[in-house]
């Protein structure tokens, strides 16, 4: 058991739990946290990965602007309230059964895959990863998605607004 | 780093449960947060077949998933309120006019 | 085809004319009639006629100078395997004198006729079908003529039909009247049914003469022809022609009247008095005589079946004669008159005296035509009496309403022969003629006949004498009941004498039937000889060379000489003598007839012709208008109109319309399209039930759907 793993393991955990608390959590605020901490674990996990630019930007995108504004949203709307009695009595078990199921092909197909894989080299280019590299292609061979995607966040925040201005006549 | 199907296991466990998720909870704003954890465990599994195979490619394409889900995290909250507006709830079992 | 007659040279290849000139008057009165007047339709028909008479006057012309006859051929009819018919004329002394006596009298009685229907058209109320008269004699005249001028027994038979139909048509020419509205239709189908029993007759003649002369014909191809007939008839069994001859007997007593088919000729007087002169006087009745004169050489085969011809002709001559002695209406004492005459013919051919018999055809025809035509204008005269009474009225007053008055009555006649002279003296010619008072025609054919009887077979010879003296009687009865003494009624005190067109013709038959009698006289013979080239006169028995040609014996001609006289002067005086003491009675207790007194019971029998109609009526129409009203109504509407169309047809397809309507088109095959209707619904409800309206439950399916692909990609790819 080296470090790296035993380090993964440790990070595993801690997503697993938190995604299961999130999950299980019948208060939504405490779901937003557990999401929180999922996020801020995950990022750990960009960081061992050498993404650090994507870890980084998954604390403050993620975590920073997506959980707050769920959490403002939770908050507007009063939603810490429980859930009632369950319309449809049989979705969760199938809901469960067939998760089980999928985790099950999935662990099928990943032992199966153990001997083909080769392992990876740990020597990796210098600067993968970063800013620097990040900046130089998405402005060099992805610039044509980069400009959509900045209408597209044009467009979300007019829509956002469109959305909740609307009941004014 | 460690073979890569360790991180592929761990996001498709994680995906699973973003899944069960969605399926199960009523609350429309934790259905929501669910689908948030299944596309992370998406970014999780390509950020590190980006580490596999050496290419930014996959980090890119993080990049991106990031950001679209942020615009619809954006869009869709602002639905849901006004969801709740009319409604004066957020369990999506009660969104059930169209059935047949 | 005309010209082949041509070889045959002179004018006997005008033969077909006979024929053609009638038909070609009937065809322009019926296309252009309408058009012209009533003279010019009577021009035109007795112009047909004239002209069919002088063809036949120049065939006799022709035939002297070739008197064994010629055949004119004119055109092929039926070739069928062993059957040849051809339409040939034949040109002998036989036929000839048949197409002078049709044409001759023919075309005096259309001349006549011309007067006559111009007022009974009038007295009738329809000037329109005068036209429609000519048409019918033209028709009758053509028809005549292709039976005389026939070759063969085929051709004979359709002109035999030809004139059936054309008495038919004539008797009934006045349809809508007579007894009760229908009484003149009724007589001219008994006419028509009555002949069509001796028409029966006459085709199993021919079937037979088929059947058993056409093996024996050369090449085996029979065509019905009098030569060939006389010719093969040697040869075939005697039983085979004695019935041949029989039925063509029975044939003959149809078209003739003689017993038992002669019930139709009496109510026949319903028609026309030109159409009793002509067809049932003078030439269609005569048509029988005619055949058997042309078929002497199969009857002179067999002695027994003449011996049946001869008794048939007798008795009924005999038996005509006696009711003909209480009939009061003036046309059926002649009607009976003419049976009893024919019955003379007939018994003459059968005894085999062919000659006697068609020299008193000759004659019969000239003084018979003469008394019915008198007889027409005589009932005409009483007409117009009748018409000048009616819009007189001091007449009318003196005039005795005792029911419908008949101006065919001879009660209601009486001194005619102040009012009407012309008519009265050729009447009395006609009598006289017919009674067989010397020297008129009558006597000498009559007497010839008589003559033959008494050397051939004397039965039929007291047969016919006895007739003799009867005839004498009805005919002077007759003539002192109409024209002497007073006037019984009113319309005969002011009776007139018919015109000119009517008594110039009575004048002319007149003249014929005095001079007529020395056609045939005895040492000259003239008429014997003519006919000797056609008929051997055969005459099994002769006792000598005179008898065969018909001697004059000199007994029979006084004998019947004698009681002809004095049947008139017994005649003279019952109606003159008596009926003048009868007057003296109280009108009740007066009889209308001297006879009836003396004879009693015996004259009403004689009145009511012996009740045979009512016996025919009885045994054979009775029986057979049940079997027929059984048919039409038991079997052909209750049984298979109602039961077998409407029950079973009609109502079996209507219950399988029904059957297949209801339950199978409705029940089955409508179950068939709404069970698989309905089955979608439900279908389509059970597929309802996956839309919940759940937004989770969608979201599941997708998870589902992607469990399982991923889970078929496992299993796939390994």
């Amino acid at each position: 058991m080296t470090l790296q793993m035993l380090l993964f393991l440790v990070l595993a955990l801690v997503a697993i739990a938190s995604a299961l608390g999130m999950l299980i959590s019948r208060n939504a605020i405490y779901s937003a946290l557990f999401l929180v901490l999922n996020f801020a674990t995950v990022a750990v996990f960009f960081l061992l990965l050498n993404a650090p630019f994507i870890a980084v930007a998954q604390v403050s995108v993620y975590t920073g602007a997506i959980m707050v504004l769920f959490l403002f949203v939770i908050m507007l709307l009063g939603a810490e309230r429980a859930g009632q009695i369950q319309a449809i009595q049989w979705q969760r078990p199938l809901a469960i059964t067939l998760a089980v199921i999928l985790l099950l092909e999935a662990g099928y197909i990943l032992l199966g895959q153990r001997g083909v894989i080769p392992p990876t080299t740990a020597q990796i280019p210098e600067g993968f990863g970063s800013p620097a590299q990040v900046g130089t292609d998405l402005f060099k061979s992805y610039l044509l998605p980069f400009e959509i995607t900045s209408v597209l966040l044009l467009v979300a925040m007019v829509g956002a607004i469109v959305l909740t201005k609307g009941e004014k006549k | 780093m460690l073979p890569v199907y360790y991180y592929l296991g761990l996001a498709i466990i994680l995906f699973t449960i973003g899944a069960l998720g969605v399926l199960i909870r009523r609350n429309a704003i934790v259905i929501f947060m669910s689908v948030e954890l299944m596309l992370n465990a998406a970014n999780l599994a390509f950020v590190a077949y980006a580490r596999y195979w050496q290419s930014m490619n996959g980090q890119i394409f993080v990049f991106f998933i990031m950001t679209v889900a942020a615009a619809e995290v954006a869009i869709g909250l602002a639905l849901i309120v006004t969801i709740f507006r009319t409604k004066a709830s957020i369990d999506v079992d009660q969104i059930s006019t169209l059935k047949g | 085809m005309l010209f082949n007659a041509a070889n045959t040279g002179g004018f006997f290849y005008l033969v077909p004319f006979l024929v053609f000139f009638p038909v070609i008057g009937l065809l322009i009165n019926i296309t252009l009639g309408g058009r012209m007047g009533e003279k010019a339709i009577g021009a035109i028909a007795c112009l047909a006629s004239g002209l069919s008479f002088v063809i036949a006057v120049l065939l006799g012309l022709a035939l002297l100078g070739r008197p064994e006859g010629v055949v004119v051929p004119y055109l092929n009819w039926i070739t069928i395997g062993n059957l040849q018919l051809d339409w040939a004329f034949r040109v002998d002394t036989l036929s000839v004198t048949m197409m002078l006596v049709v044409g001759g009298v023919g075309t005096l009685i259309h001349i006549y006729a011309v007067g006559y229907m111009h007022e009974d058209v009038r007295h009738n109320d329809d000037p329109g079908r005068y036209r429609r008269f000519f048409v019918y004699f033209n028709l009758f005249i053509a028809a005549m003529m292709i039976l005389v001028s026939a070759n063969n027994y085929m051709m004979l038979f359709i002109g035999w039909e030809g004139v059936g139909l054309c008495s038919y048509l004539l008797i009934g020419f006045w349809y809508e009247k007579g007894k009760d509205g229908i009484g003149n239709a009724l007589a001219g189908n008994k006419a028509f049914i009555t002949n069509r029993i001796g028409d029966f007759g006459f085709l199993i003649a021919s079937f037979l003469m088929f059947k058993y002369f056409q093996p024996l014909a050369a090449n085996g191809v029979f065509s019905f022809d009098f030569d060939s007939v006389a010719t093969i008839a040697k040869q075939v069994p005697q039983g085979v022609i004695l019935a041949i001859t029989l039925f063509t007997l029975l044939g003959v007593t149809g078209k003739s009247a003689q017993l038992p088919l002669y019930v139709w000729l009496p109510d026949a007087m319903a028609g026309p008095t030109p159409v009793s002169a002509l067809i049932h006087a003078a030439t269609m009745v005569t048509a029988g005589v005619y055949l058997i004169a042309r078929s002497h050489a199969i009857y002179s085969l067999v002695p027994v079946a003449q011996n049946w011809v001869a008794i048939v002709g007798a008795v009924t001559a005999l038996f005509a004669a006696t009711i003909a002695v209480a009939q009061f209406d003036i046309k059926k004492v002649l009607a009976y008159s003419t049976i009893s005459q024919l019955g003379f013919m007939v018994a003459a051919v059968g005894m085999g005296a062919f000659v006697a018999g068609m020299f008193h055809l000759v004659m019969h025809a000239f003084f018979k035509a003469l008394l019915f035509l008198s007889s027409g204008s005589v009932i005409q005269g009483i007409e117009r009496g009748e018409h000048l009474v009616e819009h007189d009225p001091t007449l009318h007053k003196r005039m005795k309403h005792e029911g419908h008055f008949d101006p065919q009555d001879m009660r209601n006649m009486g001194g005619l022969r102040h009012k009407m002279k012309t008519t009265f003296w050729v009447y009395l010619v006609g009598a006289l003629a017919l009674a067989g008072i010397v020297p008129l025609a009558g006597f000498w054919s009559k007497d010839e006949i008589l003559a033959e009887a008494s050397t051939l077979n004397p039965a039929i010879y007291w047969l016919l004498i006895i007739a003799a003296f009867f005839t004498a009687f009805y005919m002077g009865r007759q003539i002192f009941m109409v024209f002497f003494g007073d006037p019984r009624s009113e319309p005969a005190a002011q009776a007139k004498e018919s015109p000119a067109v009517m008594t110039i013709p009575l004048i002319i038959l007149a003249l014929l039937s005095i001079v007529g009698g020395f056609l045939n006289f005895p040492t000259l013979h003239t008429f014997t000889t003519w006919l000797e080239h056609t008929i051997q006169v055969v005459a099994e028995g002769a006792t000598g060379g005179e008898a065969v040609a018909g001697g004059f014996n000199i007994v029979v001609a006084i004998l019947s000489t004698v009681l002809a006289l004095g049947a008139i002067t017994i005649a003279w005086y019952l109606y003159m003598r008596r009926s003048q003491d009868m007057l003296k009675l109280p009108l009740n207790k007066r009889a209308d007839d001297p006879l009836r007194p003396i004879l009693g019971p015996i004259f009403t029998l004689l009145e009511n012709k012996y009740w045979v109609d009512e016996l025919y009526g009885y045994l054979v129409i009775k029986p057979y208008q049940w079997l027929s009203k059984f048919l039409a109504e038991k079997v052909d509407w209750d049984f298979w109109h109602d039961f077998f169309h409407d029950t079973i047809l009609a109502g079996g397809f209507n219950g399988a319309t029904r059957l297949l309507s209801g339950p199978v088109d409705l029940g089955i095959i409508d179950g068939i399209a709404n069970f698989l209707g309905d089955g979608f619904k439900e279908l389509a409800a059970q597929m309802r039930k996956l839309q919940t309206g759940f937004v989770r439950n969608y979201a599941l399916s997708i998870f589902i759907g992607v469990v399982f692909i991923i889970g078929y990609l496992i299993i796939r790819l390994g």
